[in-house]
């Protein structure tokens, strides 16, 4: 007993201070990227090519960066002639609707709060169920990581249970493979209404890399409606806490 | 018969794999098999209308693979029933190519897709829909013995698999797995590259083991364009991987404890987990190793700084470990859990061709660090030790004794850290040549096999994850258990659900 006492004393309070200070990000973190149209040489399409899940696109003397495929990989950089692309500290990247993740020059709106009514239900409590489906347990960790001590996801009333009968939405990872489709749909209808769901990671929104396989769908947005977008492969923690946070009005 | 012999990490021209007829090929691989040679892989591939069985032996005591093959039209005598390792490469030969091994004992799909060809082992008309896990399973019948169902949605944040119990009471007599349900359709993509989604699959096949699966495959890229990454790539790569290796070591523990409810050190182990990710963030940015891992190299080196600073963290957050290990092993309420439970015997784990920590708990010597060792591996050695008693008890213990030697791995290469570059052009794959690189990742060891075309494209990219080899050995480890120690002796396994189902 005493040396479980003097371990927890060792051990120390760990507890991260975000979101009332800023988090701490690892050094070469790569977060939102953006384009400098200023430095792109406009008629060369090597980041285009380079990008494995078909991210970027041309749209006038500007490109486009769809950070719900994005693999965050910056395979684009390497190919980059005049280094037009970058990738900035920006962690917070979820956004409401599947438009908001294009990075298009626009100053980035992270995500917004839920309406009245759900914030009214779900604000200060919110049970959810996760749903791994084809999700390669990069997104599956990276989620289970916000239940340690380090973000302590209980301190925000945000709880993953084990039932869907007992959570009021679902958090989608992987690009839901045909065989997982039905679980999916079932996990979902046992969710009582009104029900919210998080996709989290490249794939859940958009397939990720594995989209346009027979073998899996795009995303979780082709089964059942998403609420929340949570872009990454995987996402940052921070990055998926930030989404909650938001969602919920918190932040 | 003599084989090839080829090392790993190394190619070979494809027409100097002995081919062999059937039946030889079938007494070749049994009398290998029976002198305790190891099945690292066997699987099938098109080849005309008929399928090329290829079979890879490891002879590790002397750190050599052999090869060797053959061509079935549609059915060939299994081996399954004289060599039972080879009992899930078969049912994947039967699901992706449609050829029967006669014999095998339970031929059932494994992942539940359509056949790769126009045959189909099991009849089923092609666009009969499949449904996953729908099929027969293993039953037994009598007076109070039920069945209990789990999954494919699990209670925990977890990947979908379907668990079926054949239970008396609380005891189970019999556990059966079925997978499939994340079945991405990664092998069939890989074919015809590389192009630039291959090294992303790559990272995705199993995301715990990114570092580990993209090692492989970076290392079959430049056998195949006859190059060696330097010799400061090559430690950068074994830094990663062990980084890997000490997160999910770390990360088990505290999920061992977890499952006995014992929290403190659940939780001060789900915090140290994240220290070492960020650790391997420190050398790439991302907490996985994404983006880490290249043919030719990788991608970012590590500044005198950084490495000076990665030293510090790793002492400081092992210190942290210890503290919270060593009350694992001090408490009655756990080890009274841990001991004698999911019990898996030597013989057993042999025969079924076990890898990883789990076989080497089980008293089974084998480590591809230190059997068929690559790149820094061959100058810091590693010892291979096994414990004898096969349970949770053995897999955690195992688990805690490789965190302290591959902190001491990290330590020693980085104090000795070759100067030079860390990445290099790899030129195109050679035309017709079969490569094979192993990895021993956190879970055991990983395969990778590809066979090029006649224009040096990916002609057939054979990926085996520990999880392939193990999944089974879980199932033996629950018979006569109390189905409440399911979770337990899951966990002390922690197997892919994505790294098997591809």
């Amino acid at each position: 007993m005493l040396r479980m006492l003097r371990a927890r004393l060792k051990q120390g309070f760990r507890t991260i201070a975000f979101p009332d200070k800023p988090p701490t990000l690892p050094q070469g973190y790569m977060g939102r990227p953006q384009c400098d149209a200023g430095k792109c040489a406009g008629n060369c399409a090597a980041c285009i090519e380079a990008c494995p899940t078909g991210a970027i696109a041309r749209r006038g003397d500007t490109l486009t960066i769809d950070t719900g495929r994005c693999l965050f990989c910056t395979d684009c950089t390497d190919a980059c002639p005049t280094k037009a692309i970058q990738f900035t500290s920006e962690y917070r990247l979820a956004a409401r609707t599947r438009e908001a993740l294009v990075a298009d020059g626009r100053p980035h709106v992270p995500a917004q709060v839920l309406d009245e009514q759900a914030r009214g239900l779900f604000g200060r409590s919110l049970k959810l169920r996760q749903v791994s489906a084809g999700g390669c347990n990069a997104c599956e960790a990276d989620t289970n990581v916000l239940n340690t001590v380090v973000f302590d996801l209980g301190r925000f009333g945000i709880q993953f249970v084990a039932s869907p009968r007992h959570a009021d939405g679902l958090l989608v990872t992987g690009p839901v493979p045909r065989n997982m489709e039905l679980a999916l749909r079932k996990t979902y209808e046992a969710t009582p209404s009104p029900r919210i769901v998080v996709a989290v990671g490249a794939c859940a929104i958009s397939g990720g890399v594995f989209a346009g396989h027979p073998e899996v769908h795009k995303g979780a947005g082709e089964i059942i409606p998403v609420d929340l977008y949570v872009p990454g492969c995987p996402p940052h923690p921070t990055t998926i806490l930030d989404g909650l946070l938001r969602l919920l009005g918190r932040i | 018969m003599m084989l090839p012999q080829l090392h790993n990490g190394r190619a070979l021209p494809l027409k100097e794999v002995p081919e062999l007829t059937a039946p030889d090929f079938r007494a070749v691989v049994l009398e290998r098999v029976r002198r305790g040679r190891r099945l690292c892989s066997l699987f099938g591939m098109p080849d005309g209308d008929q399928i090329m069985l290829v079979a890879l032996l490891a002879n590790d005591a002397q750190g050599a693979l052999e090869l060797c093959r053959t061509r079935v039209a549609e059915r060939y005598a299994a081996l399954t029933p004289e060599a039972p390792q080879a009992h899930w490469f078969e049912r994947e030969i039967a699901e992706q190519w449609g050829i029967v091994p006669e014999g095998h004992p339970w031929l059932k799909p494994i992942r539940f897709h359509p056949s790769y060809s126009r045959r189909d082992a099991w009849g089923r008309e092609k666009g009969t829909p499949i449904e996953p896990c729908v099929t027969d399973y293993y039953r037994v019948e009598g007076e109070e013995i039920h069945e209990v169902a789990v999954g494919p949605v699990h209670a925990g944040i977890i990947e979908p698999g379907h668990f079926r119990f054949q239970c008396h009471g609380e005891d189970v007599l019999h556990l059966e797995i079925e997978l499939g349900y994340q079945h991405r359709g990664i092998e069939q993509a890989l074919v015809g590259g590389p192009n630039p989604r291959t090294v992303h699959y790559m990272e995705t096949l199993a995301g715990d083991t990114t570092i580990g699966h993209a090692t492989a495959y970076a290392s079959i890229m430049e056998a195949l364009g006859d190059v060696t990454a330097s010799a400061r790539a090559h430690a950068l790569r074994a830094i990663a991987l062990e980084l890997e290796r000490l997160a999910n070591h770390t990360g088990d523990l505290g999920a061992l404890a977890g499952d006995v409810g014992f929290l403190p050190t659940a939780s001060y182990c789900g915090r140290l987990r994240g220290d070492f990710l960020n650790m391997t963030a420190l050398l790439c940015g991302n907490r996985f190793g994404r983006n880490l891992v290249r043919p030719g190299g990788v991608r970012f080196d590590l500044t005198p700084q950084a490495a000076k600073e990665l030293v510090t963290r790793l002492h400081k957050t092992f210190e942290a470990v210890q503290n919270a290990v060593d009350l694992l092993w001090e408490t009655p309420s756990v080890t009274s859990r841990f001991d004698g439970t999911g019990r898996v015997s030597r013989e057993d784990a042999a025969r079924l061709g076990l890898v990883g920590p789990a076989a080497r708990a089980s008293g089974v010597s084998l480590d591809v660090r230190s059997d068929l060792p690559w790149g820094a591996y061959q100058s810091h050695l590693l010892p291979s030790v096994t414990l004898q008693t096969g349970d949770v008890a053995a897999r955690a213990y195992m688990r805690w004794f490789e965190i302290q030697k591959s902190v001491e791995f990290i330590t020693d290469v980085i104090h000795a850290l070759p100067a030079g570059p860390v990445g290099q052009e790899v030129p195109p794959p050679a035309r017709e040549h079969i490569a094979v690189a192993m990895v021993e990742g956190w879970r055991g060891e990983l395969c990778h096999v590809a066979v090029t075309d006649l224009q040096g494209r990916l002609r057939h990219y054979k990926i085996t994850d520990p999880s392939f080899h193990n999944w089974f050995g879980m199932a033996m480890a629950l018979r006569q258990q109390q189905i409440s120690d399911f979770p337990l002796c899951n966990k002390s396994f922690n197997l892919s659900y994505c790294g098997h189902d591809l």
